[in-house]
């Protein structure tokens, strides 16, 4: 088939992944944004399978089809509350891929170039398009596929410890090897050099030496940032996929991959951004890892924790007219979900006004509260932004904080010397009483004490947040 | 407090109130089942609970041991709980093993005092709770006059011959009762929420004028002066009124007299700490206002803000001007008193048994037991040192000063100038460097880039957009629309050696997984957000 006909498919399917992109601005288009996409993708494999380069395209069928029913096994199967090591496990096959299509690219440029011009006649698909290149065009494209390389093996290492965090099947916690950041900032170097090694030489060792250097670093980044930072590593991650994406593109000439990669990674990128303002921290303290130490020594919290038990919480909830529900990642770490949309569709029954709070960082995921409160079929319109919502914490009366901590730390507005200090948080301890859910007494993820939970108004109702609720439900009918 | 004698656990006992025509009780049989959690036994004198509604078998069925006499009850009991102030032959019965909670009056009753002294007991003065939101709980003060102040109304209202809501009836129109509530405390804040509930039109006065928003927020309106003073902060006075000037008192009465004729009833509930009511309702308005009008004095006990009260009685005017001077309102209501009484003391229980293991931790370094209590080890604590929390005002609102027009304008453009500013910046920069790129690469190359730089730019402009709660979907989508990446396998698969198909077809096969895999879950999440 024509070529022309390849490049105006692909114009298409990249006005398609954008309009897929744009559509998610509200609930309602999203569901039809969602086809656009699926159009875009069938669209660009499609107008490929049959333009020029490829060949092969019933094993490629075959892969597709296969590739597709293991993913659609997973998606049908994932828990909601999974999707952050979904998201990250993907991630991690995006890399690989590219790197993978990296290499092929340095191997098929070595073949070429290893060839007279009759060969290069002779030649069919991808090694043709090779074929045409002159001299500094091979150089750039051996620039291209490094960097498409190098971003792919960040991805695909750290997406791997991402999921595994996420997961629980690594630590949580922020730990790093002997050498801290040197250990990164060295492999880094040791990737520059072997760029101007292999800009210079084209061989495979310097490719294969730095290839593990950015494994290493993909592993190394990602283990040294603690769990609650996990938001803002998924969006990163996410960038970096669509970044190698590009790359890739730039060495294979093909605008669609260079458009779309372009799209994944300012996605991305822009995710991670509205994240680190939401923690106020700088993109690099977050990727640096740990929270930064404080300037002076933390406020004395003063006051003690009050417990109180289900009877307590249900009597509060009954005389209430508001309440405001602040989800956290401990909701979804208990399966709670489903307990909290009855317990609000209870309560919405008998005329209160139930809404949730969303803090930009709650959970592991950008959004992750909200796709775990529409699986429980909790109305989108009742569940607010941070800004939508703050400043209607001191006329409600009841506010229930389960599972959460630092978005709810009052510290980051009254203790300058508090780590999260100006740390944009819900003012939940402004409602007339706040009940926290929690499993004990200990601090967060990030090990910082929270004075909202000796605040006079304050009530700890104490234990996994599954069950208390369950507690609570038989009460409150 | 350990427990030494008889039987293994600490007991709390509440007699018969001995003061004449007083119903409420300290124990509820709610209260005593909440107690018993705590570790203690209860028991109660028989018939204490009587004149509240609460009879001897509920008291028997929540587990209280019920005892004939009043002497055997407070011999048997380690804890006393009661409500009104211990008369000589209560106090009496005290030794040192005892703890004795219940209004005790220590501002003026040093015998009290003195024999509780010599008698080496520990008194809890439930009037001396310091007015600390910690303690709200156990504020005895507060719930009290809670009850006063809505059973003030409810006693003029009795005494009032007119509805308190105005009506357009068949039978013609009648007009909205007029209620001034004098002194915004508790009691006050509960008058006025009665008052307006009940539909009469309700202004208030109080002297701090920082609870004026605690009025309107209960509907009523409150009275302002023409009078230019700074008054003292009632948190300075832990919460309380204090003493005002001469000049702020004569612009209150020149405004009560102002409103004496058109009010038709009048609830004073003005209390200064330690010192006699301050007079507020003159003569004068009394023989102002209406025949039928009703005064309620609530702070009869302490002389009455009106002169012509008479402490216990209702008495009514030359000009037909009911002034109800009972001291009694919470007794009157005994049942709901009662329970509200034994509840604070159940906290403060509580608060002594911080292990909940049935056992007095008298802690006289916690503020609040500090605070209450007013003999303790055979020593007079009274009067405690001031608490080390200050109650908390609201503070006063900080204004914003309002831009004129001008200034607004200018800020605008300042701001537009800024962006501006910004956005030539960036662009220069961008273009700069673009164009530099341009100088080195080959033309083919500027191709590609060009259309990386349009993509991130059109990226960027739509991303904003996206709602922030479906920023997971985002990423489920912008997954599986990254595994574009096929796209370069799939080129490449047909090209060259064995190596070449394999490490291609292992791309493929991991970037079909992530597009069914991102599609479909992101469809899945999409479904599942609904609208109400």
């Amino acid at each position: 088939m024509e070529y022309g006909f390849t490049t105006a498919a692909y114009v298409v399917a990249a006005v398609l992944f954008i309009l897929s992109l744009g559509g998610l601005s509200g609930q309602e288009s999203a569901k039809r944004a969602v086809w656009y996409g699926i159009a875009g993708m069938a669209l660009a494999v499609f107008a490929t399978l049959v333009g020029p380069g490829s060949g092969l395209w019933l094993l490629s069928l075959l892969l597709i089809a296969g590739g597709g029913t293991i993913g659609y096994q997973l998606a049908t199967r994932v828990q909601m509350t999974q999707m952050p090591e979904l998201v990250a496990a993907m991630h991690s096959l995006v890399g690989l891929a590219a790197v993978f299509v990296g290499l092929i690219a340095h191997v098929e440029l070595g073949r070429v170039l290893a060839m007279d011009a009759e060969q290069k006649q002779a030649l069919e698909g991808f090694a043709k398009l090779l074929a045409k290149k002159d001299g500094t065009e091979v150089s750039i494209l051996r620039v291209e596929l490094f960097l498409g390389i190098f971003i792919g093996a960040v991805t695909f290492t750290g997406s791997v410890v991402a999921y595994g965090k996420l997961a629980g099947k690594l630590t949580s916690a922020a730990t790093k090897l002997p050498g801290g950041h040197m250990l990164n900032a060295g492999a880094a170097g040791l990737s520059f050099v072997t760029l101007i090694w292999y800009f210079n030489t084209g061989g495979f060792l310097p490719l294969a030496l730095m290839t593990l250097a950015a494994l290493f670093i993909g592993y190394h980044l990602i283990m040294g940032i603690g769990g609650a930072d996990m938001p803002v590593v998924v969006s990163m991650l996410n960038s970096y996929s669509g970044w190698a994406a590009a790359a890739i593109g730039f060495s294979l000439g093909n605008d669609l991959l260079i458009v779309v990669g372009a799209l994944v990674g300012s996605s991305g990128a822009i995710l991670s951004y509205i994240m680190c303002k939401a923690m106020n921290r700088s993109f690099v303290s977050v990727i640096l890892g740990g929270f930064g130490g404080s300037t002076g020594p933390a406020m004395e919290v003063e006051g003690e924790q009050v417990a109180i038990d289900a009877d307590g919480v249900a009597t509060a909830l009954e005389e209430a007219d508001s309440v405001i529900i602040i989800p956290g990642y401990g909701m979804a770490v208990a399966q709670a979900q489903q307990n909290v949309a009855e317990l609000t569709r209870r309560l919405r029954a008998k005329g209160k006004e139930v809404r949730f709070a969303i803090h930009p960082v709650a959970g592991r995921l950008p959004g992750h509260m909200n796709v775990l409160l529409a699986e429980a079929k909790v109305p989108y319109d009742i569940v607010m932004e941070m800004d939508e919502i703050n400043e209607d914490f001191p006329s409600t009366d009841v506010a229930i904080v389960i599972g959460s901590n630092d978005i709810v730390n009052p510290a980051a507005q009254e203790d300058p010397n508090s780590p999260i200090a100006g740390m944009p948080v819900l003012e939940c301890w402004k409602a007339k009483q706040v009940f926290v859910s929690k499993r004990g007494q200990g601090t967060g993820y990030s090990g910082i004490e929270n004075p909202l939970f000796f605040k006079d108004n304050t009530r700890m109702f104490y234990g996994d947040a599954k069950a208390s609720l369950d507690q609570l439900l038989t009460m409150i009918q | 407090m350990r427990k030494t004698r008889g039987t293994d656990k600490v007991k709390i006992g509440t007699p018969k109130e001995v003061t004449e025509g007083e119903a409420r009780v300290g124990m509820t049989p709610d209260s005593a089942r909440q107690l018993q959690k705590l570790g203690y036994d209860c028991a109660i004198e028989s018939g204490a609970g009587q004149l509240a509604g609460f009879s001897d078998a509920t008291y028997e069925a929540a587990g209280v041991e019920i005892v004939k006499t009043a002497a055997a009850l407070w011999k048997a009991s380690d804890i006393i709980a009661k409500v009104r102030q211990p008369n000589e032959t209560e106090l009496k019965r005290l030794n040192k093993q005892k703890t004795l909670i219940s209004f005790f009056n220590p501002g003026g009753n040093e015998e009290g005092l003195e024999l509780a002294k010599s008698k080496g007991a520990n008194v809890i003065a439930m009037e001396m709770v310091p007015r600390i939101s910690r303690a709200q709980k156990m504020d005895a003060l507060s719930s009290m006059a809670n009850i006063a102040g809505y059973r003030a109304v409810i006693e003029a209202g009795n005494n009032f011959g007119r509805f308190f809501t105005g009506q357009i009836t068949a039978a013609g129109k009648v007009p909205p009762a007029k209620v001034l509530v004098v002194g915004a405390g508790v009691a006050g804040l509960a008058a006025i929420g009665t008052s307006t509930s009940l539909g009469a039109i309700t202004l208030a006065f109080d002297v701090r004028p920082e609870v004026a928003e605690q009025v309107e927020s209960m509907g009523a309106e409150f009275v302002y002066l023409d009078f230019e003073e700074e008054q003292a902060d009632g948190a300075a006075s832990g919460g309380y009124a204090s003493v005002s000037s001469p000049e702020f008192r004569e612009a209150q009465l020149a405004k009560f007299r102002e409103l004496a004729p058109e009010v038709d009833i009048v609830i004073t509930t003005a209390l200064i700490p330690n010192r006699e009511a301050p007079e507020l309702w003159t003569e004068d308005m009394v023989a102002a206002m209406k025949p039928g009008s009703v005064i309620v004095d609530l702070a009869a006990e302490k002389g009455g803000n009106c002169k012509l009260t008479v402490m216990d009685e209702k008495i009514v005017t030359e000009n037909g001007v009911t002034i109800i001077g009972y001291t009694d309102f919470p007794s009157r209501m005994a049942a709901q008193s009662s329970t509200l009484y034994a509840t604070n003391i159940r906290h403060m229980m509580t608060d002594l048994t911080p292990e909940k293991d049935g056992q007095v931790n008298h802690d006289m370094e916690d503020d609040v037991i500090r605070g209450a209590t007013v003999t303790h080890q055979g020593e007079i604590t009274f009067p405690p040192p001031p608490p080390k929390v200050q109650a908390i005002a609201a503070k006063p609102k900080e204004v914003v000063p309002e831009l004129t027009p001008e200034e607004k304008r200018a800020q605008e453009v300042a701001e537009f100038k800024a962006a501006t500013k910004q956005q030539v910046t960036l662009l220069a920069a961008g273009g700069g460097l673009i164009l530099l790129a341009g100088l080195f690469a080959p033309a083919s190359f500027m191709q590609h880039f060009i259309v990386f730089v349009l993509a991130c730019f059109v990226g960027f402009q739509v991303i904003w957009g996206v709602a922030h709660s479906l920023h997971t979907p985002l990423m489920a989508v912008t997954n599986a629309i990254s595994s574009i990446i096929i796209l370069g396998a799939l080129m490449q698969i047909g090209s060259g050696s064995y190596l070449v198909i394999l490490l291609a077809a292992l791309s493929v096969f991991m970037a079909g997984i992530n597009i069914f895999g991102g599609f479909l879950v992101t469809r899945r999440m999409l479904a599942m957000f609904q609208k109400s």
